[in-house]
Formats: structure tokens, C-alpha cells, sequence
């Protein structure tokens, strides 16, 4: 008698190449994505063996964490990320692996060429040495974040060693309501759920409020099931999922294309399967939400007011949401409504997709940016920078006084030199709120494109129902 | 078995970013790290040492970092471990450790202890208290304490192994090299 799986446990079961008794399952790893800021000691300790990239075929590198926004056509100025950015070309150039290097027009984020370019399809197994890379499970695959010994391992042998996470299933129900989006989804399972709350996990989103969104709507929220703590998430593909995927550059084409989606089809929940974990929220309680702490947990209704310490479950958090809050310089119990901001950064692996640079050109067509904040708009991909010029989309951020960059990673980690400053606030589309994540001592409040949007022409924080 | 004082930092949810800031992620080897090991809590603005944090207080000494729960959370970056490590820390104790973090210390030596809130909580208070506390993490019977109390904790069978003979996980896969490729080339 066959046993009901869950979508998880059908793509693991059937990439397990050994399973043995007292080892971690051997898992075969499908498409294997690399940057330079977690490869070059990998690529080292090939070196060091003596042995090669297994399949160079399933191995693709581009640069992104750690590239400036502005004049890539220049080298690269600060020493060390241009070294960094040169090891990777010249490990790249000697073991034999494809790389979208500066300029190149499939360069971009990570997690986000791979979908672009057809390279992350549903049904595969596929990792990279970065947390965020639960992205492309939106596709309906097992995608998730692994440390650098563990590059190396993928890259030495194609196969990860790894024990099978637990599995929950996170149901959103109902219509979501004016104003909302994917962002807020995400943020507001976080907010219920802690930062901790799907350590251990792999998380499958469900529900129809999850089925009625967009590919790249899917991304975002797949995007952040690191930021509770999850191994990684996804979503059961569809017909939104096959039609995102067909004629991409990478993914299979005409008749194969076809014979692919008949297996696709497949990859779902039998019925009646268990989950370790069951959560349902309905969508109709989300509304437009904005973090004020300094992890991606912290987060509330942007009308809410924040937390005093004493409404807190446990005594112990009391020491950490003081210094969170001491850190970002707010009062307990305040509200965040009309606080004003310093900067505005759209981009990221979360929010730099084509749909959310179109959101928020809609949104501030016409209109001006509010005096005194700076806003960067920071493309994913070179892909989505031509779409964007190709739309005009370029001329209405000028017109906003918004800045149009060349893409990258960028202010979402400050890595390369776009950096909030010291106590400045930036309401950013990204995914972490930590301690000095955007910059010595800048103070994040994470939000979605359409709330970054009306806070750069309002300058403070807005509710985008009343913008 | 390691017998040795042990430094508090009482703060849960500690991210990578504070472990090792991504600035500090430029280098490409594994070595250097410590220093800047949670370099924006231990020095201010113009690099002067914060005295008031744990690494800076000269009471604290030791192979052992306790931290508050959900430690290592955020980036996959094994930055964090390679930080860890190179500043001497051989055990990290707590009460809740993000899943990468753990991966990625078990594959540096350094060992991720869990135990539960009440026992963190009065080895955090026993430190603060007294710094020369002698904290005792025996690997292979399982179990840590100090001042006569005892917690037994978990470890994956395979990955003791690993650490206690210095294996590491390619070893393991590369000796599996028939079946993947096998499996490779079915699956072209
Ligand atoms: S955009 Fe941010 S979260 Fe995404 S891969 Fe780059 S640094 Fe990581």
C-alpha cells in the first residue's frame, strides 16, 4: 500500500540517493546556485582535495552580494569586494562553471535569475550557500539556505548530507483586503509565529488566498520562511506556476515542455497526508504591515501600536525588546503611523521583481518624493532593469526623484558601499531588520513595495489605505 | 571533555549580522574572523571597545559562549562559525539554535549545546555572578554542568562521530560516488 505524502516529502524521497542506517539521508542536489561572498573557501577546499565541480551543468554563479549599484561597467572600487568579486571569476574560469559576471545580461540577484531564466523549475532539489534561497520553492521545489563546508560538499559530490526536516502546512483562507499584498502576508505570519516559530521545518504555504497570487507574489513569501526560523518553503505549482515558467530561457521548450507538465502536475499533497504542524490564518484579519524591532518577528498592523514590555508573554524576552527598541529608537506603546523616515530602499531578493518596480511606479506616477528622504530603487536582475526601462518606468522614478540603480544585493545588507547612515530610519522592501543589517547603526522598518512607496512621497509612515 | 569559565551574552534571537556584520565578509579564507567576531557590540563608532560587553570584560574568559535562545539566526554565512571558532570558542550553549547556524558550527568544531530555558537561565545567572565558574561539557557521556548541576543533552549520533574523530561529510560523499553518479545520469 502506497502511503500519502506530502509535496515535501515526494521531491525529498525521490533525490535520495542513500539512506543508511545511523547517517543523515545523501540527498541529490538538482541545481546548485553560487555568489562570491560564500563560495571562494569552498572552491579552496576542492582545491586542497585534489577534485573537481561534479556536474558543472547543474552549477550556476553570478555576483551580486557585493557589486556597487552605480557604474558597473568600472572596476570595482573597494579592494576587497573587488578581489572577492575576481576570485569568483577566476574559480569560475578554472573549475569550469558558468557565471553571470558584471554586465552580463542575466546578472542579477541570486533568487532572482533563477526563476528568470527557467533554471529553478517545481520538483527540483536545489540550494545555494544563502539563507534566502527558500525563494524558489514558490515553484513547487526543495530549495533552502546551506553554509559554505556545505557548498563545497554539493560542488565535490552534487548531494548534500542532510536529515529530513519536520513539515507545516500554513493555510491562508479568504480574500485579502484593499492594500494588501504578498509582503504583508509574510510579515504578518512572522509577527504571530516568532522569528523562531518554523525552526526544524519545512514549511508548505496553502490556501487559496496563497493560490489567487502571482509567481513573483509567491516568491516574496516564499522568500521569508527563513526569517522564521523554516528550513525552507513552497507552494504546490499550477497553472500560474507552468505558464510563469514557459519559454524561459533554461526551461524545457515545445513538446518536453509539455511532457514536464504532466509530471509537474503530480507534485502535490496526496490527501489525507500528515503534517507535523497544521496553521490556518485568514486573510481578511492582515492588513498593511510594517516591522519596529530589530527582527523580522517584531512586526505589527502599521495602525497598531508597538508592544509595551509587560504584554509580553514571556519575561524573558523583556531584556532583548528593550535593546531592540532602545536600539531603534522608539518608546513602548507608540504608535508608528507618521513617524518619519530618512531613506526608502525598494530591492532586494524579496521586492525587486518586475511586478513590484510596476507597483510602485503606479503608485507614485506623477508624483514627487517628500523633501529630505533619499529613495534608492535597486532592480534584482539586470532582466528586470531593461524591462523596467523598456516601460518607462525608469522615466516616472526620475520624475519622483527616485534613483534608478544597477542590480544587486545593495542596501539590503550594506555589503558594498550603499549604506544607511548611523540612526537613520529606512523603511525597506527587504527581508531583515537586524541590528546594523543596512548599515552601522541604521535602523530598518520592513514593509512592502506599495508601503515603501507612499512613505517616499509622504516621508513618514503611511497607511497605504488612506495614501 | 572540556572543563573551562565560560562568557554570557544574555541576548536572545543573536543574528549572524551581530556574530560577524556582512561588512566583514570580504576575506576568502577561513581564517581572521575573530576579531571582528560581534564587532558592532564590542566596539563603537570610532572602534574603541565597548566596556560594558561580555568579550570586553576581563572577568569573562573561556572556550565556552552561553547565549540566550534562538542563537545564530538569519544569514546561512558560516562566517559566523569560522568567527566562533577563531576566536576560541569551542562550545556555544543555549537554549534554541537556528537550524543553519547548527550545521555550520558542527562542520567547524564547535559544538552547539542545548539545554533547557532553566538550565540557561541559572548558568547565565551563575557566570554573571561568578566569572571563574568552571563549566564542564563532556561530549561523549552527553551531558554539561557546573556548581554540581547536570544537564544531559542531544547530539546526532553521526555528527559526534564526526567531531570526535575529526571526519567531515565529503569524506562520507565522495565514497558514495558510484550511486550519484548513477542517479545523475538517470536524471539527466
Ligand atoms: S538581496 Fe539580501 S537577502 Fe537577498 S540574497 Fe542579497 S543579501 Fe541576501
Amino acid at each position: 500500500m502506497s502511503q500519502q505524502k506530502t509535496i515535501f516529502e515526494k521531491i525529498w524521497d525521490n533525490h535520495v540517493v542513500k539512506r543508511a542506517d545511523g547517517y543523515p539521508d545523501a540527498v541529490f542536489i538538482d541545481r546548485h546556485f553560487i555568489h562570491e561572498v560564500t563560495s571562494p573557501q569552498a572552491f579552496d577546499g576542492l582545491r586542497k582535495r585534489g577534485i573537481g565541480v561534479f556536474n558543472t551543468k547543474r552549477t550556476t554563479a553570478t555576483a551580486d552580494h557585493n557589486v556597487p549599484t552605480k557604474d558597473q561597467h568600472l572596476p570595482i572600487k573597494e579592494a576587497l569586494s573587488r578581489h572577492q568579486v575576481e576570485t569568483l571569476r577566476k574559480n569560475c574560469a578554472e573549475f569550469g562553471v558558468e557565471l553571470y559576471d558584471l554586465g552580463h545580461p542575466f546578472q542579477g540577484i541570486v533568487h532572482i535569475i533563477g526563476p528568470e531564466l527557467g533554471l529553478t523549475l517545481p520538483g527540483m532539489t536545489i540550494v545555494c550557500g544563502d539563507s534566502h534561497t527558500s525563494t524558489h520553492g514558490a515553484f513547487g521545489n526543495v530549495a533552502f539556505g546551506i553554509g559554505t563546508s556545505e557548498v563545497e560538499q554539493v560542488l565535490a559530490t552534487q548531494c548534500i548530507l542532510q536529515y529530513k526536516p519536520k513539515t507545516m502546512k500554513i493555510e491562508i483562507n479568504g480574500k485579502l483586503g484593499k492594500g494588501v499584498v504578498s509582503k504583508d502576508i509574510i510579515l504578518y505570519i512572522i509577527s504571530k509565529i516568532s522569528a523562531s516559530g518554523a525552526t526544524g521545518y519545512f514549511v508548505e504555504y496553502a490556501g487559496d488566498a496563497i493560490r489567487s497570487l502571482s509567481m513573483e507574489a509567491r516568491m516574496t513569501i516564499c522568500n521569508m520562511s527563513i526569517e522564521m526560523g523554516a528550513r525552507g518553503g513552497l507552494i504546490a505549482p499550477d497553472e500560474t506556476t507552468f505558464n510563469y515558467i514557459k519559454g524561459r530561457k533554461f526551461a524545457p521548450q515545445g513538446e518536453a515542455f509539455d511532457k514536464a507538465v504532466e509530471e509537474w502536475k503530480k507534485l502535490k499533497t496526496d490527501e489525507g497526508a500528515k503534517y507535523d504542524t497544521v496553521l490556518t490564518f485568514d486573510a481578511a484579519d492582515i492588513a498593511p504591515m510594517i516591522t519596529y524591532g530589530t527582527n523580522p518577528g517584531m512586526g505589527m498592523k502599521v495602525t497598531d501600536r508597538i508592544p509595551t514590555a509587560n504584554e509580553l508573554k514571556e519575561l524573558n524576552e523583556q531584556v532583548s525588546f528593550k535593546k531592540s527598541l532602545d536600539y531603534m529608537g522608539l518608546e513602548q506603546g507608540s504608535q508608528l503611523l507618521g513617524k518619519a523616515i530618512d531613506y526608502v530602499f525598494i530591492g532586494s531578493c524579496t521586492n525587486a521583481r518586475i511586478e513590484d518596480l510596476r507597483e510602485v511606479a503606479a503608485m507614485v506616477k506623477g508624483k514627487k518624493k517628500a523633501a529630505g528622504v533619499e529613495v534608492w530603487v535597486v532592480p534584482g536582475s539586470k532582466q528586470v532593469q531593461e524591462q523596467a526601462k523598456k516601460e518607462g518606468l525608469d522615466k516616472i522614478f526620475e520624475a519622483a526623484g527616485f534613483e534608478l540603480r544597477e542590480p544587486g544585493c545593495s542596501a539590503c545588507l550594506g555589503m558594498n558601499e550603499d549604506k544607511i547612515p548611523a540612526g537613520k530610519y529606512c523603511i525597506s522592501t527587504s527581508n531583515r531588520n537586524f541590528e546594523g543589517r543596512q548599515g552601522p547603526k541604521s535602523r530598518t522598518f520592513l514593509a512592502s513595495p506599495l508601503s515603501a512607496a507612499a512613505a517616499a512621497i509622504t516621508g513618514k509612515v503611511t497607511d497605504v489605505r488612506e495614501f | 571533555m572540556l572543563i573551562s569559565p565560560a562568557v554570557p551574552i544574555a541576548v536572545e534571537n543573536i543574528d549572524t549580522d551581530q556574530i560577524i556584520p556582512a561588512r566583514f565578509l570580504k576575506a576568502t579564507t577561513r581564517e581572521g574572523f575573530g576579531d571582528n567576531l560581534f564587532r558592532d557590540w564590542r566596539y563603537d563608532g570610532n572602534n574603541n571597545p565597548i566596556a560594558d560587553f561580555p568579550l570586553n570584560n576581563p572577568a569573562y574568559s573561556g572556550k565556552i559562549l552561553v547565549a540566550g535562545k534562538n542563537f545564530g539566526c538569519g544569514s546561512s554565512r558560516e562566517h559566523a562559525a569560522w568567527a566562533i571558532y577563531d576566536y576560541g570558542f569551542r562550545v556555544v550553549v543555549s537554549s534554541f539554535f537556528a537550524d543553519i547556524f547548527k550545521n555550520n558550527a558542527l562542520n567547524n568544531a564547535v559544538l552547539p549545546v542545548v539545554v533547557s530555558d532553566q538550565f540557561l537561565n541559572e548558568l547565565l545567572e551563575t557566570i554573571q555572578r561568578d566569572p571563574k565558574t568552571e563549566v564542564t561539557v563532556d561530549l561523549e557521556n552527553q551531558f554539561i554542568s557546573f556548581n554540581g548541576k547536570k544537564e544531559s543533552f542531544q547530539i546526532n549520533a553521526y555528527k559526534k562521530t564526526c567531531l570526535m574523530n575529526g571526519y567531515d561529510d565529503i569524506d562520507y560523499l565522495l565514497s558514495l560516488n558510484t550511486e550519484i553518479k548513477a542517479y545523475d545520469t538517470a536524471h539527466a
